[in-house]
């Protein structure tokens, strides 16, 4: 029997658009309609049939592998939690709650994403708004070191170029859009004006743009490889504008200057709320990453790289930020939360997880459930478990799977796995 | 003979796609293991489209095909994954945050 499940929310990136429609036939995904390219793999390639956690590769009894995860937490001197961004935000306090009682370190995929974003809001503050608001009211759209085109793919049609809004009734028509990169990207190609600064140089060229809107000279025909008359016009647009909106990526975190460059976006737009109404979205990756800043800074008071080590919260970038920890060796064993860090970590932090014991939990085979000690395959959050996720601004959003949920899901073995370590 | 360039890594639609395939599938690797250059770069250095070229961080070394790309002269581009991984040192300057972009990498044709 066919059933055709309306308005399901698609949790791969951080748009989350709760718009998808799945036709499911005899308990399978038969049809997704209305899912970008990017998500709809998060559909079509996962079985949602239960499977069997393993140990060392032999498939055990869930009984036994929490004991054997239980096992490794308690014998471990310094334990770490780590991933939590394609996880509910109900499994993500699970998991703070479960680093609390080991006194173990906890970091998510931020810090390879937009730590260095949450560091500049700690700094300047975050002048933001809701994705509600940018198709209402923008009429400028900066995308500063991003590629929605590949990277949120319905970014532009569902959320901020074309959509016909109150104070935008023609769309795409009422919108200036301004790209800044280092290179022509898919998403240069729907730019009003595109900026193609120096690799490395985009701190400089945001100081001169916050010059140029404080109506300060530049005697230089460059900056950053973008010419000056450039930057003039586009400061001139910006604060001419009704409401404007800054999206930023990782051309700006991981790159040099780091948390510098997205400080100094932020204190740009919120300079220009002397002149206009601005606001910054950062481009948030993964389906709930947005959510495990918000889950650890309300359980912690800090939003990643956060070790409970001493009885209590403390935050360290650089310290308990999980690249640092493995590079230096210092983390006894893990466990990886929905995230694939042998895939996505540096050669050398990726090899340190497979010399000590890791415990993964994830709804699919990875690089990292491939050397793992012990595999929990849960349910897939927005597939076939009920949740609460939180988009790129911040807005939290309900799930709604279309497919029954036979398979435990990440709290459900994570309240399990509390109960076991000592 | 090599050439210093400037090295990012991000994302691709293909990249995107063929994770959901697993990241050891052929589809995933075809999508990740080649790197991107300027066809202005390519014609300096006399490289073909498909040839293979070592390049080298101070993070480690990698054998891949080059593709032509809409690179600007002087950076090289390759997409997130585990062949990038090898060139991306660990030091975050404290901050978490690994120097997946900006680079010094050098390329050598094989």
């Amino acid at each position: 029997m066919s059933t055709v499940v309306e308005n399901v929310v698609c949790s791969f990136c951080g748009c989350l658009c709760d718009d998808i429609v799945v036709e499911v036939e005899d308990g399978k995904i038969n049809r997704v309609r209305k899912v970008c390219a990017n998500g709809r793999g998060l559909f079509t390639h996962y079985d949602p049939a239960p499977r069997r956690p393993t140990v060392d590769g032999q498939e055990v009894d869930w009984g036994e592998a929490v004991a054997e995860a239980a096992r490794i937490l308690n014998e471990a001197d310094s334990p770490l939690i780590y991933g939590l961004s394609s996880t509910a935000t109900e499994a993500q306090r699970k998991a703070v709650e479960l680093a609390d009682k080991l006194g173990a370190m906890i970091d998510t995929t931020s810090s390879v994403c937009h730590g260095p974003t949450g560091l500049a809001m700690q700094a300047v503050g975050e002048p933001t708004c809701t994705l509600g608001e940018v198709r209402n009211r923008a009429d400028i759209l900066v995308f500063w070191g991003c590629n929605p085109g590949v990277s949120h793919v319905r970014h532009f049609a569902r959320y901020s170029v074309m959509p016909k809004g109150t104070l935008t009734p023609r769309g795409r028509r009422d919108r200036t859009v301004v790209v800044v990169d280092v290179r022509p990207t898919t998403s240069t190609n729907m730019a009003d004006l595109f900026l193609q600064v120096q690799p490395g140089a985009d701190f400089e060229v945001l100081t001169a743009l916050r010059a140029l809107v404080q109506g300060k000279q530049i005697d230089v025909p460059t900056v950053g490889g973008v010419p000056t008359a450039q930057l003039q016009e586009l400061a001139e647009r910006m604060k001419a504008c009704r409401f404007g909106v800054a999206f930023m990526g990782m051309g700006l975190t991981q790159s040099r200057g780091r948390d510098l460059n997205v400080s100094e976006l932020f204190t740009l737009v919120a300079e220009l709320n002397q002149y206009t109404r601005f606001t910054v979205i950062p481009m948030r990756g993964h389906g709930n990453v947005a959510g495990a800043d918000q889950v650890l800074t309300w359980q912690s008071g800090f939003p990643f790289a956060v070790s409970f080590a001493r009885g209590y919260p403390q935050y360290g970038p650089g310290e308990f930020s999980t690249v640092d920890v493995l590079a230096r060796g210092e983390a006894d064993a893990a466990m990886i939360i929905a995230s694939d860090p042998v895939a996505h970590f540096p050669n050398a932090a990726a090899q340190q997880l497979g010399r000590i014991p890791v415990i993964v939990l994830d709804p699919m085979p990875s690089l990292t459930t491939k050397i793992a000690r012990v595999v929990f395959p849960t349910a897939c959050y927005g597939v076939d478990a009920v949740g609460t996720a939180y988009r790129m601004d911040g807005v939290p959003i309900r799930l709604r799977p279309a497919l029954p949920c036979v398979r435990p899901t990440d709290e459900d073995v994570l309240v399990q796995v509390i109960e076991a370590v000592l | 003979m090599s050439e210093y360039f400037t090295l990012i890594t991000g994302r691709t639609s293909e990249q995107g796609q063929g994770m959901h395939q697993g990241k050891d599938s052929a589809a995933y690797r075809q999508a990740t293991e080649f790197v991107e250059m300027s066809p202005d770069d390519m014609a300096r250095l006399g490289i073909e489209a498909g040839q293979v070229v070592q390049v080298r961080t101070a993070g480690g070394q990698i054998e891949v095909p080059v593709h032509g790309g809409t690179l600007p002269v002087g950076l090289l581009f390759i997409p997130m994954g585990p062949m990038a991984n090898v060139l991306i040192g660990t030091d975050t300057e404290s901050t978490g945050m690994p120097p997946f972009k900006g680079l010094a990498a050098e390329v050598e044709p094989t």
